[in-house]
């Protein structure tokens, strides 16, 4: 069910069933990363990976400090795009391999 | 064969023949007595990075600073008289901790008028003066004037706040720099102002994650699964070399080439890299940043493979400059011998669009990765340290010179200490 709260731009509609990454915070989309089978991780990385070059061509339509509430989602997957990333084209696990239990958390980042 | 041009003595480390060649005891890095003594004679003494002067916007706008390994934290504000100033966080009524939010172990920042303890209303001006005493016919003979807040020595280099906790100290934050710091001046650290900021703990010895970023000799083994298998074969067979080291008083840096951003063939990096324009070395397409000419201390091999300077100021400062215009600090916070905070900040120039922002995720991104897998090494390494085996002794190459002068330097500064306080020395 799309969630209207995180609803992407109407030319994106195509990647409304994963809206659910359009996630606020590297330490939010990191988390959800490590909560995700590779099978799922996969399956977002296959369907975003193919729509990042109309994606940012889409939000280079707007300045950073006036992006609407629709396009600041689609930013937000397209960051999440870059934490699946690294389990998908390289660790084949969600973890990164020799990290253990240790953390390394957001403490500050921009606001969008 | 070297690669890179080393100085006439054959090798960086002997061009430095006061750190020698012979092995290395880490005995600086698992000894509780050592580390007692680094917190008076390196932590209490030295000039301290807290911030940066945007964090100070405006009159009134302050953060606090825990450093537990000089035993105090303190509060940085700038004054009514657009001062940056420093002073201990402590009350002067009965010692409560002054400005803290719910946690009053956990750093906070703000913007505030004059500075009020929660305890008994007892108000401070910007300036540390005491202003208010709630009840105050209620004490004796209390003169405001003897009451104002402990103030702590303050001073800006390029934009970066230090403080140094030690009253008696004489040495200017300029000199204290020296030539290496000299030869970063005029850098615009001031356009970068779009932070991430990471932080760690860490279950290691500050030092040890000292050296695992003071050399590169271990990146293309133990990172070797964050490149394409056959780069990543390339880089082993090939090791790493320095392009320059360059040492001075307590600090040091290296100098490295950067054949990543871009690299010369994009197949050899990963696709979300090929298509964001961006990885571990930071975006290809660096922004203008008004930097028409490096300041004289960057490349200093003027070498054209150059991609990034990574500078140690002593005690627990590093500043990395990355040649597509953006830097990275680190920051290590000793909180016992075998533990401490890592703080990890990327600055970048304000993104123009998306795609600027999204070539900066990346970088920021692939440095969390790098750091996870180094962060977990570092347990590994100081637990055998403290192992007993027979092992006491550890062989440092040409690469590691940063590492063997970063325990020199520490070693010397508690041996001066100790010699000072006439204390009976620590066996390190």
């Amino acid at each position: 069910m799309p969630n209207p709260d995180v609803s992407l731009p109407a030319e994106f509609a195509d990647l409304e069933p994963f809206a659910d990454w359009a996630l606020r915070g590297e330490k939010a989309r990191y988390d959800k990363r490590l909560a995700s089978s590779m099978e799922e991780l996969q399956a977002f990385y296959d369907a975003a990976f193919p729509r990042l070059d109309e994606a940012m061509a889409y939000l280079e339509q707007f300045p950073m400090d006036a992006l609407p509430e629709d396009a600041k989602h689609l930013l937000w997957l397209c960051c999440a795009l870059v934490t699946v990333s690294f389990p998908v084209e390289v660790w084949r696990q969600q973890r990164v391999p020799d990290s253990g239990a240790s953390t390394f958390d957001a403490v500050l980042e921009p606001a969008i | 064969m070297p690669h890179f041009t080393k100085p006439a003595e054959g090798s960086w480390t002997e061009h430095y023949p006061e750190l020698g060649t012979e092995p290395v005891s880490y005995q600086d890095s698992i000894s509780p007595e050592f580390y007692e003594r680094e917190r008076d004679a390196i932590f209490g003494r030295t000039w301290l990075n807290v911030g940066r002067v945007e964090q100070l916007a405006k009159v009134g706008s302050y953060f606090t600073k825990e450093i537990d390994a000089a035993r105090t934290s303190i509060v940085v504000v700038r004054s009514s008289k657009d001062e940056i100033r420093a002073f201990h966080n402590i009350c002067r009524h009965r010692g409560n901790k002054l400005v803290w939010q719910d946690y009053p172990g956990e750093e906070t920042s703000g913007t505030c008028r004059q500075f009020t303890c929660k305890y008994h209303a007892w108000r401070y001006s910007l300036e540390g003066d005491l202003t208010f005493v709630q009840q105050e016919s209620e004490f004796f003979d209390l003169d405001k004037g003897d009451y104002s807040l402990a103030s702590v020595q303050v001073d800006v280099w390029e934009g970066f706040i230090f403080v140094n906790l030690d009253p008696d100290n004489t040495t200017s934050l300029h000199e204290y720099m020296g030539e290496l710091g000299k030869g970063l001046e005029g850098y615009p650290f001031h356009e970068l102002t779009q932070i991430h900021k990471y932080r760690a703990e860490v279950g290691s010895n500050w030092k040890l994650f000292i050296d695992a970023f003071a050399e590169f000799y271990h990146a293309p083994v133990l990172h070797a699964k964050q490149a394409v298998a056959d780069e990543s074969r390339k880089l082993m067979d090939y090791g790493y070399e320095a392009l320059a080291y360059g040492i001075d008083g307590p600090h040091g840096m290296v100098s490295s080439w950067g054949g990543m951003s871009p690299p010369k063939d994009p197949s050899m990096v990963k696709p979300i890299e090929q298509k964001l324009r961006s990885g571990l070395f930071g975006p290809w397409d660096a922004p203008d940043i008004g930097l028409d000419e490096l300041p004289p201390g960057l490349n200093p091999a003027r070498h054209k493979a150059w991609g990034m300077d990574s500078y140690v100021f002593f005690p627990n400062f590093m500043v990395l400059i990355w040649k597509p215009n953006w830097v990275l600090t680190y920051h290590y916070w000793p909180t016992s011998y075998d533990t401490h905070i890592f703080e990890g900040t990327c600055y970048f120039a304000p993104p123009q669009n998306a795609r600027e922002r999204l070539a900066q995720e990346l970088a920021v991104v692939t440095f969390k990765e790098y750091a996870l897998q180094d962060g977990n090494t570092l347990e590994a390494t100081q637990t055998m340290l403290e192992s007993r085996t027979p092992v006491k002794t550890f062989p440092l190459g040409d690469q590691e010179v940063l590492l063997r002068h970063l325990h020199h330097t520490a070693r010397q500064y508690v041996h001066d200490y100790e010699q000072q306080a006439h204390l009976t020395p620590v066996h390190a």
